[in-house]
Parts: C-alpha cells; sequence; structure tokens
C-alpha cells in the first residue's frame, strides 16, 4: 500500500496576520481587472474569441467537411473499393458499387453516403483512399440539421463542395479556405 | 406641512429609485462583468436588441432586463407544507430594511430654498417657515443606532424564509445565518462605539458634518483616519452580516443549500437583489461614518450655491458608494470560503478583541488629546505601518510565481 504523505506548510505569523495577505490578494484582482479593461489585445490576459463574430484561422491540416473529388473528365474518383468503409470507425460511410464502363476502371459508387451523425471527423477515410478521392480539406463545419435523414449525404451532395477546382494538386498542397476574422466587437 | 410631504417624496424618488435600486440593478451586472474580467474571461455580452439591423448589446447591460423578465415569468412555486404568509412575507423583508436605512443615510448638504433655480423665491414666500431642505428624508437623532436596530432586523427574513420552507435543509442554512449575524452583530456594534466617542453624536448628518472638520492642513477628520481600525473591521464584520463571500455560508452558491432552496421566480429574485441592496446600504452607511459622507475636501472651500453644492455633493456621495461597492465585488472574487468553524473562530477571538482594544485606546487617547490629534497620529502609524507591511512583507516563493500577460498566441485574435 503506498502512503503518500504530503506536509502541510504551516502559516508563518506574517501569513497569520491575515489582512495584509488579503491586500495582496486584491492586488492581484485589481491587475487582472485593469488589464482586461484597460489593455490592448496584446497585453489583456484575456484570450477568449468571441465564436459568432471572430473566428480563429485553422490549421493546415483541419478536418471539416468531406468532399468528393472528380477526375479531369468529370467523372467521380472514387471506384467503389470500400477501403474507407472499412477503415471508418464509426461505420458511417455506406457504398454501392456499380460496373463502370470504362474497363480499367471497374467500378464505381452507384451511392455513396456518409452519415455526418455518426462521423467523427477521425480522417482514416482520407488516409485510406488510395484514389485520393475522398477528401476533408474543406475547412467548414458540417451544418446544423432539423432531422436526421438531412444528416445522410449523398455523393452528389458531396461532390458539389467548394473546393472543388483544386483537384490536380495532391492533398494537402493547396491553398486552405481561411475564414476570415470579422472584426472586432 | 404639504411642503414637507412634497419635499419628502421628491428625496425619497432620487435616493431610493433613482440611486438605491438602479445601482443595486448595474451591480447585478457589475458582479458578472468585472468576475469575468478578474478571471480573464468576457462576461455576458449576448442580450441585445437589433434595431435596424444593428445590435445593441450595452456592454451586457441588456442582461438585466433579461434577468428581469426571466424572473417575473418563471413560475413561483411553493412548497405544499411550507407556511404559505412567512414564505411570502420573508423575500420582502431584507428587501425593505435596505430601504428603510437608506432613508437615514444623508445624501448632501442643506438646500436653502432660495437657491433653488425658478421656484426659489416662490417657495420663500409661501412656506416662509422652511428655509432649508435637508437631503436626508428621515433625520433622527438616535440615527446610528435606529441603522443597526433596523439591519439587525434583516435577519428575521432570512431564519423566516429558512423555517417557513418546512425544508431542513433550508432551516439549517437559516440557522447558520443567524448565527453568523448574531457573531458579527457585536462586533458592528463595537466598532461605532469609536465613532460616537471621537464624533460624540449618533446623528448622521452631524457625523457628516463633524468629518469636514480639518484634522491637520487639509485632511478632514474623515473616520477612516481617525479610525482606521474601526474602518476595517466594521467592513469585515458587515460583509459577514451581509452574507457575501468570504462569508457567504448561511447561502454557499456553489456547494452548501442555503436557506432560500425552496424559491423560485421573483421571489428568489427579490432575496438577490436584497442581497445587491445589502451591498449599496452598506456602502452607503460606511461612506457616512468612515468616509465623509458627501462631503470632500478639495471643494470644502468653495463659494457656491447651495444647491450647485447639493447637486454635486450627491455626485460625490454616488461615486464614493459606487467604489465601495465595486471594492466588495472586487473581495468576493478574491477570497475563498471560510470555514464554519474559521468563521467563528475570527469573529469571536479575533476580530472581537481587537474591536474591543480600539474602545480603550480610542477612549484613552481622546481623553489625552480632545482635538483628535493624537487618535489621528496612531491612526495613521498603523496605516503606515500595514501599508508597509504589505509591500515589503515576506512572500512564499510558490505562491508568488507571476502571472505573463504576453498573449502566447498573438496572432491568433
Amino acid at each position: 500500500m503506498i502512503i503518500k504523505v504530503r506536509e502541510r506548510t504551516k502559516m508563518s505569523a506574517y501569513e497569520r496576520l491575515y489582512l495584509p495577505e488579503v491586500f495582496r490578494g486584491l492586488g492581484v484582482t485589481l491587475k487582472h481587472l485593469f488589464h482586461n479593461l484597460f489593455g490592448n489585445h496584446k497585453t489583456r490576459p484575456l484570450q477568449t474569441v468571441r465564436y459568432p463574430e471572430q473566428k480563429l484561422n485553422y490549421p493546415e491540416r483541419f478536418r471539416g467537411q468531406h468532399r468528393l473529388l472528380r477526375r479531369d473528365n468529370g467523372s467521380t474518383r472514387c471506384v467503389a473499393c470500400y477501403l474507407c468503409a472499412t477503415a471508418c470507425p464509426a461505420y458511417c460511410i455506406h457504398i454501392v458499387a456499380g460496373e463502370a464502363k470504362d474497363p480499367k476502371i471497374e467500378k464505381y459508387p452507384t451511392s455513396f453516403t456518409i452519415d455526418m451523425l455518426r462521423c467523427i471527423y477521425c480522417g482514416l477515410c482520407v488516409e485510406a483512399c488510395p484514389e485520393d478521392a475522398i477528401r476533408m480539406d474543406t475547412g467548414i463545419h458540417t451544418k446544423p440539421f432539423l432531422a436526421r435523414s438531412d444528416a445522410v449525404m449523398g455523393h452528389l451532395e458531396l461532390l458539389a463542395f467548394p473546393g472543388q477546382k483544386d483537384t490536380s494538386l495532391p492533398y494537402g498542397a493547396q491553398e486552405y479556405r481561411v475564414l476570415k476574422n470579422t472584426e472586432k466587437i | 406641512m404639504a411642503f414637507l410631504i412634497i419635499t419628502t417624496l421628491i428625496k425619497l424618488i432620487i435616493i431610493e429609485f433613482l440611486f438605491l435600486l438602479p445601482l443595486a440593478a448595474i451591480l447585478t451586472w457589475m458582479e458578472r462583468r468585472q468576475s469575468a474580467y478578474i478571471q480573464d474571461r468576457v462576461g455576458p455580452t449576448r442580450a441585445g436588441i437589433t434595431i435596424f439591423n444593428h445590435r445593441f448589446t450595452l456592454w451586457g447591460l441588456i442582461h438585466i432586463v433579461a434577468d428581469a423578465i426571466k424572473m417575473f415569468f418563471k413560475e413561483p412555486f411553493i412548497p405544499a407544507k411550507a407556511d404559505k404568509i412567512f414564505f411570502k412575507l420573508a423575500p420582502l423583508i431584507p428587501f425593505a430594511i435596505s430601504l428603510i436605512i437608506m432613508a437615514l443615510v444623508p445624501f448632501g448638504p442643506d438646500i436653502k430654498c432660495i437657491d433653488i433655480p425658478i421656484i426659489g423665491t416662490w417657495l420663500l414666500t409661501n412656506f416662509p417657515e422652511y428655509s432649508n431642505i435637508t437631503l436626508q428624508i428621515a433625520r433622527v437623532d438616535t440615527g446610528l443606532l435606529l441603522v443597526f436596530a433596523i439591519s439587525s432586523l434583516s435577519i428575521y427574513g432570512i431564519i423566516l424564509a429558512g423555517w417557513a420552507s418546512n425544508n431542513r435543509y433550508a432551516l439549517l442554512g437559516g440557522l447558520r445565518a443567524v448565527a453568523q449575524a448574531i457573531s458579527y452583530e457585536i462586533t458592528l456594534g463595537l466598532t461605532i462605539v469609536g465613532i460616537f466617542i471621537i464624533f460624540g453624536t449618533a446623528e448622521l448628518s452631524q457625523i457628516v458634518a463633524a468629518q469636514q472638520q480639518p484634522l491637520f492642513t487639509s485632511l478632514p477628520t474623515w473616520g477612516v483616519f481617525v479610525q482606521p481600525l474601526g474602518a476595517v473591521f466594521f467592513f469585515i464584520a458587515a460583509i459577514a452580516e451581509s452574507k457575501r463571500l468570504p462569508f457567504d455560508l448561511p447561502e454557499g452558491e456553489s456547494e452548501i443549500i442555503g436557506y432560500f432552496v425552496e424559491y423560485s421566480s421573483m421571489a428568489f429574485g427579490m432575496f438577490m437583489l436584497g442581497e445587491y441592496l445589502e451591498i449599496v446600504v452598506l456602502s452607503a452607511v460606511f461612506t457616512t461614518l468612515f468616509f465623509g459622507g458627501w462631503h470632500l475636501p478639495i471643494i470644502i472651500n468653495l463659494q457656491i450655491n447651495s444647491f450647485l453644492a447639493a447637486i454635486l455633493g450627491m455626485i460625490i456621495f454616488g461615486v464614493k458608494v459606487f467604489l465601495l461597492s465595486a471594492l466588495q465585488l472586487q473581495i468576493r472574487w478574491t477570497l475563498p470560503r471560510f470555514r464554519y468553524d474559521q468563521l467563528m473562530r475570527l469573529g469571536w477571538k479575533n476580530i472581537l478583541p481587537i474591536a474591543l482594544a480600539n474602545i480603550f485606546i480610542t477612549a484613552g487617547l481622546v481623553w489625552i488629546d480632545p482635538t483628535y490629534k493624537l487618535a489621528a497620529y496612531f491612526g495613521m502609524g498603523l496605516t503606515i505601518i500595514f501599508i508597509i507591511l504589505v509591500i515589503i512583507g515576506p512572500r512564499r516563493a510558490t505562491l508568488t510565481a507571476t502571472t505573463s500577460f504576453n498573449n502566447p498566441n498573438q496572432n491568433q485574435v
């Protein structure tokens, strides 16, 4: 059995006067109050970001809403290999495969859905994809839903996300959509 | 008679409804905002009004209105076995008592009727028997004693709330409050004995007048200069009386169940507003006794119209009360709560003997030197020693880790 003995330090005679220490404490809180009241944004210790009005720049590898990518001819890059659905720890990707006309490609998804309420935004689907067909680089949050059925996004929706132009760049290399700070309130 | 009734009503409106209640309401906002800034948070900013596509939040001041609306529209719930009459009566008592005490406090110098613009001469011709208007609703000879007699009644509101709820936790909270109030009331009574000795009167406006006398060249005989010990212990005991942190054991809003567990809606709101009223009233009494009331040494020699002087006096009084209220809020967000045994030990074994000693020392010093100079030297000596102690006092290495105000993520915002 481990017994941890914590020594309790006794207060010195000066500290037991209590009042001087109270005034020192008041000094500390006053310092914070004045720095926050009159300081500019560099000197004030207050760090709060007033979220809906003010937004932080997200880091470069921020995982936002998914999107599906197209080939240069406009068809979806996905070959319905099920690797993303297999890798998904939340089981939120559902793929129904169909036979592609191009014999080199073999398969394409007739339906590709992601349940956004189940998704944990871990990015494993992106890692698993051999075709660079799915990315989480849109930099936007998933919008709130009114019905659970709205949360299931089909591949047409996923293909329609912004950021669609820069498909030629490899994942992570393109410039990020950065949400700008609105002016300070 | 009509003159007295009308002037009293005007004074009532000014001090109670234009000063006391709005300041108490603002303090509810200030408490949140100040505590937020002390703890490096932002505080209330959400409530607002949108006019022509522009959102007005007034630094969160609209939260006061939002609070009031919320309180009024909640369901007033009364427990089935509660004592209905006392349950409803209890929140009114501390509220009413704060209003009564404010009526005894002088909030400005006397106005000569002639000096009032426009109606001055008309007043003088029609009411020649009243030449002065006192800026104090009730001028009672036993003023200070009456203040304490009435303020100690407010504990009835608390014990009634605890008892009438028919809830054991509420009753225990009420009992804690009563034990605490009785312990600190004695100290409160003893600290004002020093004031009686120095100023020789219990009437509040005379106490203010006595504090205008110059002590040294330009320093006035403010209570805080001649009675610093009394001032400090009065303040401590008064905070304990109004049940604010660090003495908020009766209520203990974060952990312990207090005497108003069973209260909801505006009945709870009355308790809450009553607490802020008590802050203002306590600051007003403290200002009157120890900080010269409406008086400020710089403007004493200004030879101005008594009407203007009264307005100036009211502003000075308001500012002093406001600053002392802010100090009370600051104390609340600085100190942790006492344990109950620590509270009792502090009250009975530490503050009470010092308050008693203060009476003897003050009496002795005034007996030796009736011009209060000796008492003032003693008080100032104590104050200087105290300030030196605060500045050069030994500090623990672990406790004085300084906070860096440099924003680590300066490119963030």
